[in-house]
Order: C-alpha cells, then sequence, then structure tokens
C-alpha cells in the first residue's frame, strides 16, 4: 500500500507506531485482569487509573472519575444520550438534537422517540451550521436533554458548542456534544465547552479501533447501558480493554502534543487541495463553512455526476476518499448532512470528501489535483444531467 | 463488492454518447435517486444498427447501461424487448443486493427507446 494516496482520515486513521508499542506489553506481558487482587493484576489496575487520569488532564474534566472508557464513539453517544434521558424521565420528556448529527446520535435520539421521548432537530444553515437562536427557541421547561456535535464528520463544520452552553447552563439542561472528529484535531476541553457529556473515539486521532471514552460530568448520571461487573464504577460494565485504553491514552497524549505542528501543515496542504479544485473544476461547490471547519476537512459536490463513481475511479488510482450519495450511504437517499445543507437530492449525489492526516504529502495532494478533473470531465461527458444543462439543443426535463 | 465484469464496463463502458438522429429515445430514472440512464437507439429493418448510453449514476448505472447496449446490439427490437433488468445484472455476474433496484434500469430504458421508436413508426 506504498502508493496508498488515503485521503479518508474522518472515517479512520492508521495507529502511530508509538501507540502501538506502547499497547503491545499489555496484550502478552501485562495481560492481568485489573479487577483482581493479586500484584501484576494491582499494577495493571494503577497503569489505567495513570490512563483514565491522563485523559481527563488533557480533555479539561475535573476528575479522573470523569472519564468512562468505552468501546468507541457509538457506545459513547448511546450511552450518553439514551442514560440521561431514561434517568431524567420523570424531570421531562423532551430532548433536542440537530439535523446533521451522526447517526450514532439521530438513531439513539429515534429510539427514545419510540419509548415515548419528544424529540426536536435543530436545522442548520447552508454550511451546516446550528444556530445557537434556534436552540433558545427550542427549549421548553420540560427540555431533559441537548446533544450536539462538536463539528461535522461530512463536511468538518465547526459547531458554536460554547454558546449553545451559555443558553443551557442556566436552564440546568444537560448538554453533551459529540467530539468524535474533533478530539485530537481542535484543542478541546470539557470546561471550556461547558459541556456535562463529551464522546471521543481513539481511532480518529492515530490510536486503536474498538476504544473510545465518554466524559461524563459528576452531576449527571446516565442509566448504564451494560451491567454486570463493577468496572467503571458501576457505569460500563465488562473487563476494561487495557491495551486499547493505553493506547488510546498516548494517542490523545500524542495528538495534543504535536497538534499545532501537524495542523499548521495538514491546513496548509488541505487549502492547497481546496484552492486547486475549486479552480480546476468548474461546477464545483464547496460543502461546508469556509471557515470554521475542521483544519483537515475538504468537501465537495461536482455537479451532474455521482459520487461513487468517483470513488471508483480515484481507487482505481489508489486515492482513498468518501461520498455521501446514496450509493455509498447504503440507502436510497444521499447524505443527510447535505441535503440539510439545502442541497437538492441530484447535488448531494455529487459529494466527494477528502480528509487529510499527518502522512500526506505535498506531492499527494499534487497528483490528486492531476488526477481529478480528467475523472470529473470523464464521468460529466458521459452524463446525461450534464449535456441537458450544457447544450441548449438537447433539452430535458429534469 | 462488484464483479471483475461490472468494474471492466465501469471502466471502459461500451457506447458511451448520443445519436443526434436516433429512431428512438428512452430514459429512466431520476436525480432523486441518484440514477438516469438515457438510450439512444438507430433501427434498420427491424433491427438495432446503432445504440448509445448517457448515464448518471454510481458504478452499477453505468455498467448495466454498457452492458445493455452491447447485448442488444444487432438484434431485433423482439429480441431487445425480452432483456430485463435482470438479465442485464446476470450477464455483469451479479450486482450487490442493494443495487438491484436503484441502479439497474438500463433495460427499462431500452425499452422505452422501442417504445419511443414504436410510436413514432406505426405503420
Amino acid at each position: 500500500m506504498e502508493n496508498l494516496i488515503y485521503l479518508d482520515h474522518a472515517a479512520t486513521t492508521a495507529a502511530d507506531s508509538r501507540v502501538v508499542e506502547e499497547m503491545l506489553p499489555f496484550f502478552t506481558e501485562e495481560y492481568f485482569n485489573p479487577s483482581s487482587v493479586y500484584t501484576p493484576s494491582r499494577n495493571v489496575r494503577n497503569k489505567l487509573d495513570e490512563a483514565r487520569e491522563k485523559v481527563a488532564g488533557l480533555l479539561g474534566a475535573r476528575h479522573p472519575n470523569e472519564v468512562v472508557f468505552t468501546s468507541g464513539g457509538t457506545e459513547s453517544d448511546n450511552y450518553f444520550i439514551k442514560g440521561t434521558a431514561w434517568a431524567l424521565k420523570e424531570k421531562g420528556r423532551h430532548i433536542i438534537t440537530s439535523v446533521v448529527e451522526h447517526h450514532a446520535v439521530l438513531h439513539a435520539f429515534g429510539n427514545l422517540e419510540r419509548q415515548g421521548f419528544e424529540t426536536t432537530y435543530l436545522p442548520v444553515d447552508r454550511y451546516g451550521m446550528v444556530n445557537p437562536e434556534d436552540l433558545e427557541k427550542a427549549v421548553r421547561p420540560d427540555t431533559i436533554l441537548v446533544s450536539i456535535m462538536t463539528a461535522n464528520n461530512e463536511v468538518g463544520t465547526i459547531m458554536p458548542i460554547k454558546e449553545m452552553s451559555e443558553i443551557l447552563k442556566p436552564r440546568g439542561i444537560v448538554f453533551h456534544t459529540d467530539a468524535v472528529q474533533a478530539v485530537g484535531s481542535l484543542d478541546i476541553n470539557m470546561q471550556d465547552l461547558g459541556v456535562d457529556g463529551l464522546s471521543l473515539s481513539a481511532h480518529k486521532f492515530y490510536g486503536p479501533k474498538g476504544v473510545g471514552a465518554l466524559l461524563i460530568r459528576k452531576t449527571v448520571k446516565p442509566v448504564p447501558l451494560l451491567h454486570g461487573g463493577s468496572q467503571e464504577r458501576h457505569r460500563r460494565a465488562g473487563t476494561e480493554n487495557v491495551p486499547g485504553i493505553m493506547g488510546m491514552a498516548k494517542a490523545l497524549e500524542l495528538a495534543i502534543a504535536e497538534r499545532e505542528e501537524r495542523n499548521r501543515e495538514i491546513t496548509r496542504l488541505r487549502d492547497m487541495l481546496i484552492k486547486g479544485i475549486m479552480e480546476k473544476i468548474p461546477d464545483t461547490i464547496l460543502t461546508g463553512h469556509p471557515e470554521k471547519r475542521l483544519p483537515n476537512s475538504a468537501s465537495f459536490c461536482f455537479r451532474y455526476v455521482e459520487g461513487e463513481s468517483i470513488l471508483l475511479m480515484l481507487d482505481m488510482q489508489h486515492v482513498a476518499a468518501s461520498s455521501g450519495s446514496a450509493c455509498t450511504s447504503g440507502s436510497l437517499n444521499p447524505s443527510h448532512v447535505l441535503l440539510s445543507m439545502g442541497l437538492p437530492h441530484e447535488i448531494a449525489h455529487g459529494s466527494v470528501r477528502l480528509t487529510l492526516g499527518k502522512e500526506n504529502t505535498e506531492d499527494q495532494i499534487k497528483k490528486v489535483l492531476e488526477m481529478l478533473p480528467p475523472i470529473i470531465k470523464r464521468l460529466r461527458d458521459m452524463s446525461p444531467l450534464y449535456a441537458a444543462e450544457k447544450s441548449p439543443t438537447v433539452k430535458e426535463a429534469c | 463488492m462488484y464483479t471483475e465484469k461490472v468494474m471492466d464496463h465501469f471502466t471502459n463502458p461500451r457506447n458511451v454518447g448520443e445519436i443526434p438522429d436516433a429512431d428512438g429515445i428512452g430514459e429512466e430514472g431520476n436525480p432523486v435517486c441518484g440514477d438516469i440512464m438515457k438510450i439512444f437507439i438507430k433501427v434498420d429493418d427491424g433491427k438495432i444498427s446503432d445504440i448509445k448510453f448517457k448515464t448518471f449514476g454510481c458504478g452499477a448505472a453505468i455498467a448495466t447501461s454498457s452492458m445493455v447496449t452491447e447485448m442488444v446490439k444487432g438484434k431485433t427490437l423482439d429480441e431487445a424487448e425480452q432483456i430485463s433488468n435482470k438479465a442485464v445484472a446476470e450477464a455483469l455476474g451479479g450486482l450487490p443486493p442493494q443495487k438491484m433496484h436503484c441502479s439497474n434500469l438500463a433495460a427499462d430504458a431500452l425499452h422505452k427507446a422501442i417504445e419511443d421508436y414504436r410510436s413514432k413508426h406505426k405503420s
């Protein structure tokens, strides 16, 4: 895979070799169950506690006990959202989120809706941004929980979380943020953001897959999803994923320590990519906010062509990217995020997301900029929509 | 996810283009679903003497369009009408299940082109 140009870092990242090195001893040497009483186990328990302290400190939790280790972003979102709704159902039944959340949040809300909770989905503007004024209008006396993502995974738009927390705090409404795409990439501090819950996933910041964390403010007590042993202070039963947790703590430490330098280079390459694509390919829309976006995120809609076809052609030239077209979403509809931003179906079908990471080089970006225009041209030459639009002699109903 | 045959037709699609003086034109799908196929035919002596397509859509949509043009070129209209979407998918060595409905419409577009031809040449 040496010649692979990987531009799908929002999907996942390669684990950093220093992270893997950190994890390895916990598979074969320090494999002990942290809940056992003997000395080797207690040593593992201590290391787990250190990892917890590290994660808490790096993300601005008030106490290490505010960190619960989970299997990843989906579990963290589900646990906080469902667990808090269940815990507070006597207080109220109204919960709020946005239309552009990850499915881990949206489907958790859908599940609660079927259990009798009332939901409000806040709209977004054309950049995929939630307006805090809409939140202020949506809150009711019986609102118990709000969940808004820190940054969007498809278009990279960064949400005004702090402003929203200032609306919610005086009203005593629990506020959760899915920070899965943001942690490692942005400067994330739970207290500064003013949230009561924050989800993260290690494999988005050069850590291992299958491990994540949920930061829970002490004042909130979500009902657990998993029942069993007393791990994680009865909040998440099951023997801890020790190698994964050690890897995540290391990955977070590295991601934060190297963030500024890494972001500087990634942003430079990302801007070069955006500029090049917008200049070289006509009828292209940059999706997401032009400035308030994740440093590594470039997302586009190429009109008159379909996203999966673009991905297949990129793949043939060893470029890995993703799309929000129906064909890649596994449903009949294109991305709910792009549709919510007001893009019509046929344009949303032509979406491509390119997300950069630390191993990308200027040479790779130049290659993609050479490769992409002929791919789009080729597909447009094949497209009846393009012909209908561009040549007045062939008029089409659509 | 796709067979080699699908990828072959996607990478080197046969008969792409338009026929300016086509005898029949058929279109299937809609931009909302993300797939539109347009087929142009030229008919001589009751046979499809030339066929071209233009398609907006995913890999399966492009491959099925290409495949159907290859299958019916030189065939009589009656023979061409017998070809189903399913037969096109089979000729490609199968399609992923989720593609069978949304992206497998090329035979329908062809049938519409034949219908268009017949409606213009009633005798």
